[in-house]
């Protein structure tokens, strides 16, 4: 018999879509998307808030989804990289990522996407000071920064230019 | 790695939730942001049978302009939102700033100024300027309010003044006068603070009366007295001399420590030059000098 384990409903968006899931209130928003929703592009890193693999944006804005409780998204709206663009038609964020080489391992790049996305979104047009002080918590091991600045930077102008 | 088991309460009156502090005790902690709170649990370095969030009060929330010009914070408010508050850019542009650099936009996003405070983890860039502010903190319990300058609510690392049964409700920044000026310059290589300096001037005789404080050295916030001493009432540029032929001394004795952030002697030195820093910066002057 399995009983006793208090637990709690929780309702949100997640990538548009309406969802709701029983979770103890201990769970964590990543394992709750990982291993109930099987979205597995969230990526669990260093676990403790600093690296950024496991970016998602609720309502929004940038969130650690290793370091927030699942039962904190009740009622609000969750974007993860499943739900940015199609393998046919990529979020201009993702192609201005592979246009520009941004990427090499790619472990860091779903958090690192949806942190720009979370940027342009309070900020249409950042400068290339912006953007690296927007970024500074998003680490990656293999490209050195430079293609991805190089990325959001043309991103950015263009969407300035319109 | 998962925290151990708890109990969610979700309160969303300043009532119901004392009501469960006074229930719970120890055994239970208020939560907000938990960009501080979980990490620890997680790490299983605290345990709590009951956690009690409390991002559902409103009576928490909401940033307020004071009459003398100064400001009202509720605990809730996150540091993005001090940050980009249009009434705390115009009344403490310096503290906006401060918010707009703490550690990552998430821990930004997520961490409320009344968590910062209450977990009062040593490395964090709030406490220096709100003391030199002179802020103070109003503390909620279901017998009362009690408020008290934020310096004497700091006891020291991880530790407070407030009880198991209080909450953290309000953070008072009381205007300054005329002519203040005020700055926050922080060095580190990690997400938190190696050390920063606040900078508080306000105006008196030829020049300001100074406030110093230290931030990330010890347990809680150092005034700087010596340097606040030497350069009172003078000229801007004689006070800067002064602050430069008194910071060795000023920072000698400073309580702290060598930790992974650096070496105490480490530290001891960025405080002389971010005290430079900030001092320049609350003139307007540029910071940096050849």
């Amino acid at each position: 018999m399995k009983t006793g384990i208090p637990t709690l409903d929780i309702a949100f968006v997640l990538n548009g879509v309406r969802v709701s899931a029983t979770v103890e209130p201990r769970e964590l928003l990543i394992d709750v998307l990982r291993e109930k929703f099987e979205l597995s592009g969230t990526k669990r890193s260093c676990d403790i808030g600093v690296c950024g693999a496991c970016t998602v944006l609720i309502d929004g804005l940038p969130a650690s989804s290793c370091s927030m409780i699942a039962a904190d998204v009740d009622g609000r709206e969750v974007l993860t990289i499943e739900g940015l663009g199609t393998p046919q038609g990529l979020d201009p964020i993702q192609q201005a990522f592979v246009a520009h080489g941004a990427l090499q391992c790619g472990f860091c790049t779903p958090g690192m996407v949806l942190a720009v996305k979370g940027l342009l979104a309070l900020n249409a047009s950042p400068t290339e000071d912006e953007i690296r002080h927007f970024l500074r918590g998003n680490l990656c091991r293999c490209t050195g920064y430079v293609k991805i600045i190089e990325a959001v930077v043309d991103l950015a102008q263009r969407k300035h230019l319109g | 790695m998962l925290p151990a088991r708890f109990e969610l309460h979700r309160p969303d009156s300043l009532a119901t939730a004392l009501a469960l502090l006074d229930e719970y005790g120890e055994d239970a902690s208020p939560y907000a942001g938990g960009t501080e709170l979980l990490i620890a649990m997680k790490a299983r370095v605290v345990r709590f049978a009951h956690i009690i969030d409390i991002k559902r009060i409103a009576e928490l929330r909401g940033i307020v302009a004071r009459d003398d010009g100064g400001l009202s914070i509720g605990a809730l408010c996150s540091h993005h939102e001090l940050a980009n508050d249009p009434i705390v850019r115009k009344h403490a542009p310096a503290y906006a700033r401060l918010s707009a650099n703490i550690a990552n936009i998430r821990v930004r996003v997520a961490g409320t100024l009344g968590g910062n405070l209450c977990f009062a983890e040593p490395h964090a860039d709030p406490p220096a300027l709100l003391c030199a502010l002179g802020a103070e903190v109003c503390l909620a319990g279901s017998r009362g309010m009690r408020k008290l300058p934020l310096q004497d609510f700091i006891l020291g690392e991880l530790s407070t003044v407030r009880t198991d049964q209080e909450l953290l409700v309000r953070i008072e920044v009381p205007g300054q006068p005329e002519g203040a000026r005020a700055a926050y310059r922080a060095f580190g290589h990690l997400e938190r603070p190696a050390a920063g300096v606040a900078a508080v001037a306000k105006p008196e005789g030829k020049g300001y009366a100074w406030r110093f404080f230290a931030g990330s050295m010890c347990g809680r916030p150092t005034a700087l007295t010596l340097l606040e001493d030497a350069m009172a009432g003078q000229p801007p540029a004689e006070a800067l001399e002064s602050l430069e032929r008194t910071a060795q001394a000023a920072v000698e004795h400073i309580e702290t420590y060598d930790d992974l952030r650096g070496s105490a002697d480490y530290k001891r030195h960025l405080v002389t030059v971010l005290a430079l820093r900030s001092a320049r910066a609350a003139l307007g002057l540029e910071e940096r000098v050849a």
